[in-house]
């Protein structure tokens, strides 16, 4: 495959006052104000609900989150640097500076959760488990070995399947726990994370989609049969992840919903339709409440059947009253 | 395609680059007319009812979630007028402000919030929106 791609050739200091695509700056705004760090959450106070869960509950968390600091650690040290020498203006390196360090908090954060609930006897032996696991080993290579190749496109791909797809077998425990109102401050910063994932998948996606569509349409159609291969192929590995890790509770198949679900959302990221039909990605709507409050109420008007659709009352509107 | 003063009733949206908000308009096949992305372009002017469909901006907070363009759009009173209904996109991710511009805007200006989707939106997204708006306009007000 051609890999040609505008890069930037040599380094200019950045003049944010020169702006070549507003989305740069809207998206820096975006994440640069949604900041956080561990600390502001109060996990501690999950420490009597930490104790209520079984031996094999306690296992499966600390997997799962052990899972997922291995994504966020390829995210921050490959994944985002990789994608700075692609970037086709100085603001895009400069947003991915700094997805490649919220990177690194939302790594850093799931050892501030070992570090408040669990015995280091039970956090070594989980990182070793990691580093034995065969379909999690298989998920980060899948995505590495993209990662190293030289195609730009693909490696923006891959990129958005990380930050859009291949978390959401971890995250759907936590939502899991906090839909049982257990661990609730432990979700409560998993949603941090779910947030800034958002973004990160939305502007991948968008700086992806603006160099495919200067591509040949062979080339176009290739990337994109690219695309949906590889989704494949780490959907395969993730439904063999989620056996391995849910099955001993009985939550495997609720998981999968989760994963069309988002599977779906990460391509369209990518602005290709979504692979999975709706009767597979019927999320459990306690799991999606957990995700986005009201987001399981029914805000659709149309069938008549909405109870909690918006209407508002009318106040008498100013001009300065716009200024949300 | 679709007339640049629609006499009927029809859409107005707002996308922005990304075009997430335009191609499910396009999926609709309604009478649809986007609001101008550019600060200095001239605005767009409902000349029927209209529904609103906008995506949701900012990380959560009320302020920044309805774009600057909608505001303007908003801010004139023969627009505001016309208004009847809106429909907003956003990525549950965001937590409980999924859609939040379309909530503010139904509060604001006192018409329903009609129905959210995310990003793009899905087949199904597509098939109520169609058969809703079609059915809003002949309902009885």
């Amino acid at each position: 495959m051609a890999t040609a791609t505008s890069r930037l050739t040599r380094v200019q200091a950045i003049n944010w006052n020169r702006l070549e695509d507003d989305k740069d700056l809207e998206v820096w705004n975006r994440l640069t104000s949604n900041f956080w760090l561990p600390e502001k959450v109060p996990l501690s106070n999950d420490i009597p609900s930490w104790n209520t869960l079984s031996e094999p509950e306690r296992r499966l968390t600390i997997r799962v989150f052990t899972g997922l600091t291995l994504l966020d650690t390829i995210q921050s040290s490959v994944g985002a640097p990789t994608l700075m020498p692609d970037a086709r203006t100085p603001h895009e390196e400069a947003v991915y500076a700094n997805i490649a360090f919220m990177e690194a908090v939302h790594a850093r954060s799931y050892s501030s959760i070992f570090s408040t609930l669990c015995t280091t006897r039970e956090v070594d032996d989980a990182f070793h488990w990691s580093e034995e696991n065969p379909t999690l080993q298989a998920k980060a290579e899948l995505v590495l070995e993209r990662y190293r190749a030289e195609d730009p496109l693909m490696r923006k791909v891959a990129s958005v399947f990380l930050e859009s797809f291949l978390f959401y077998s971890g995250f759907y425990l936590p939502m899991y726990w906090s839909s049982h109102a257990r661990l609730t401050n432990t979700a409560d910063l998993i949603r941090l994370i779910i947030r800034d994932e958002a973004v990160h998948g939305y502007y991948i996606g968008y700086k992806f989609q603006q160099a495919l569509a200067e591509a040949t349409p062979q080339r176009q159609e290739a990337v994109k049969a690219y695309a949906y291969d590889l989704l494949l192929a780490l959907y395969d590995n993730e439904v063999a992840y989620t056996e391995s890790l849910y099955d001993a509770v009985g939550l495997t198949e609720d998981v999968k919903k989760f994963l069309h679900y988002n599977a779906n959302k990460a391509m369209m990221n990518l602005g290709f339709e979504g692979l999975f039909p709706a009767e597979l990605c019927d999320v459990d709507p306690t799991i999606l409440a957990a995700l986005s409050p009201g987001a399981d109420e029914n805000h659709d008007f149309f069938s008549g059947s909405g109870s909690a659709y918006v209407i508002g009352r009318t106040v008498a509107t100013q001009d300065e009253d716009w200024a949300f | 395609m679709h007339p640049p003063r629609a006499a009927s009733p029809e859409l107005i949206y707002f996308s922005t680059r990304s075009g997430n908000t335009h191609r499910f308009i396009q999926k609709l096949d309604l009478p649809a007319r986007r609001i101008p992305l550019e600060r200095g372009a001239p605005t767009l002017e409902a000349t029927s009812p209209f529904i609103l469909v906008t995506p949701t901006y900012g990380g959560g907070e009320v302020r920044g979630a309805v774009p600057a363009p909608v505001i303007r759009f908003l801010n004139d009173d023969a627009n505001r007028a016309l208004l009847r209904g809106v429909i907003a996109a956003g990525n549950t991710n965001f937590g409980a402000a999924y859609g939040l511009a379309g909530r503010i805007i139904a509060e604001k200006c006192g018409v329903p919030l009609l129905y959210r989707f995310e990003l793009l939106g899905t087949d199904e997204d597509v098939t109520r929106v169609c058969k809703g708006v079609r059915e809003f306009w002949t309902r009885p007000s």
